[in-house]
């Protein structure tokens, strides 16, 4: 199998996680989830380090965040699909 | 793999458990003990002293977990025999009668009315004693299942939760049901996680258990004495820097460390030894690594897994630590720290159930006497957990 740029844990999930070094702004993603192995392409908007999230759908301030097929926080900025998902716009529920 | 009748070459101690190294330990009671202990350690060739902040004026339950954490430490299985340096007598005493219990050679010093230069003469003499008859100890064939394997990860980031946990994780649930013991803690860290953490216990009352000791750390711990939302220490800078954004996110790869199938047989208290049988528990603890190790160790186990992503180079004095990470990253940048690298679970070129079999097979040559990464590069990070301020 081609190395992945992209891996997603779930279905549910509308963010994925970059697994590979020096990802450029308009990269064409692999993007594999492996709970089934299904892969699906697309485009990264920004340069995303490695372990770094991307946006799967556009998400609106208040929306869930979800990942593993659960809930790890809310949109406090507004995100498109290929972004680049992290403190700056989205924060934990707890504490 | 045929793990069923998987053996490794161990120490079989006095009191039937298995150890994989055969240190003689200079433990001392209290923080002003240290000195002298460190004396007989830099004297005496083969032993190792474990110099730490505490012991002193603690009471209630906190003085509780510094003799359980003391007594456990030296009655580890790795530990072949101890002696324990305090400042005066009773404490001391104390110390060398619990970890007497597990039958191995164990002496107390104490330096009030004797001063350090005549402790540390004592000391030396029965620590020669001591490193002459263990370095006569043999290893022995046991069951791979005898070894008591604790996890914990650090330096998280995304992968840790794509691979490096599930790595672990595919390990227990190939083990455990064949007798190993486990041990996951981090309570704190299962913050987002904690439905998911509590339903994987054996039973209803051990999930109750779970949420009591959870919630607990909420309102004793975090709530009592935050001054923000924790953003700058849960999840850690590190942890950001590698991609995690929120506790829930971390939390839920942390879990994965339990695998898929395996339940959880009791919820120990900071440092108390498992006492159901063989099975995975769960143990009260902080989320710092050199405090859950230590913790961990003094429960019992002898070998220790430390999932990491962004590269934590932890150890422990007396518990081999085998580290394990799935990120490419980390690997070419910090290679000397890594004993198992499963960055192909990433690519796809490797599959979990690999990967734990890759990690099972580090642990019987671990277990076997090959050094890990954080023993050859000197970690010996011990860490005493202390709950509040002494009196």
């Amino acid at each position: 199998m081609t190395a992945p740029q992209l891996l997603v844990h779930d279905h549910k999930d509308n963010v994925g996680v970059v697994v590979v070094e020096d990802l450029a702004a308009g990269a064409d993603m692999l993007c594999v989830v492996t709970e089934d192995n299904s892969d699906f392409h697309m485009t990264a908007n920004q340069a995303v380090p490695i372990g770094h999230k991307v946006a799967l759908a556009d998400l609106a301030v208040g929306d869930t965040v979800i990942k593993y097929g659960q809930d790890i926080g809310r949109v406090v900025a507004p995100i498109r699909k290929g972004d680049h998902v992290h403190t700056h716009n989205l924060k934990t529920k707890r504490w | 793999m045929d793990l069923k009748n998987k053996t490794i070459w161990g120490y079989r101690r006095e009191n039937g458990r298995v150890g994989v190294r055969n240190h003689v330990v200079i433990l001392p009671l209290d923080d002003i003990s240290n000195a002298a202990c460190e004396a007989v350690a830099a004297h005496i060739q083969g032993t190792v002293a474990l110099p730490h902040a505490y012991g002193r004026l603690q009471f209630g339950e906190d003085l509780e977990l510094h003799f359980r954490t003391m007594i456990g430490t030296g009655a580890n299985p790795n530990v072949a025999a101890c002696i324990v340096i305090g400042i005066e007598p009773d404490w001391t005493k104390k110390v060398v009668e619990g970890i007497a219990a597990t039958g191995k050679p164990v002496a107390g010093f104490w330096i009030e009315g004797n001063g350090d230069i005549a402790t540390v003469a004592a000391a030396s003499r029965k620590a020669k004693e001591f490193v002459h008859w263990a370095s006569e100890k043999v290893r022995v064939e046991c069951p791979l299942t005898d070894v008591w394997v604790a996890a914990k990860c650090g330096e998280s980031d995304t992968t840790t939760g794509l691979a490096s946990c599930p790595t672990v994780g595919n390990m227990y649930d190939k083990l455990v049901p064949l007798g190993l013991y486990g041990c996951f803690g981090e309570t704190s860290e299962l913050t987002g996680a904690e439905h998911l953490a509590a339903a994987r216990a054996a039973s209803p009352e051990i999930a109750e258990k779970f949420m009591k000791t959870w919630t607990a750390y909420q309102n004793d711990v975090i709530e009592a004495h935050k001054t923000s939302d924790l953003s700058d220490s849960q999840p850690t800078k590190g942890n950001i820097a590698g991609g995690l954004t929120t506790i829930e996110e971390k939390a839920l790869g942390n879990l994965e460390k339990i695998g898929k199938a395996v339940k959880y047989v009791d919820v120990l208290e900071p440092a108390q030894a498992p006492t159901r049988g063989a099975g995975l528990y769960f143990m009260d603890t902080s989320s710092a690594a050199a405090e859950c190790c230590t913790l961990q160790a003094a429960a019992g186990y002898a070998v220790h897994i430390f999932p990491t992503g962004q590269g934590n180079v932890i150890g422990n004095p007396i518990m081999p630590v085998i580290k394990v990470t799935g990120n490419p990253r980390t690997v070419r940048l910090m290679s000397e720290h890594i004993d198992v690298d499963v960055s192909g679970v990433v690519r796809r070129e490797l599959t979990i159930d690999q990967a734990g079999d890759a990690l099972i097979d580090m642990i019987v040559r671990t277990a076997n006497g090959r050094s890990t990464s954080a023993e050859a590069l000197g970690h010996r990070e011990f860490v005493m957990t202390k709950l509040y301020r002494s009196a």
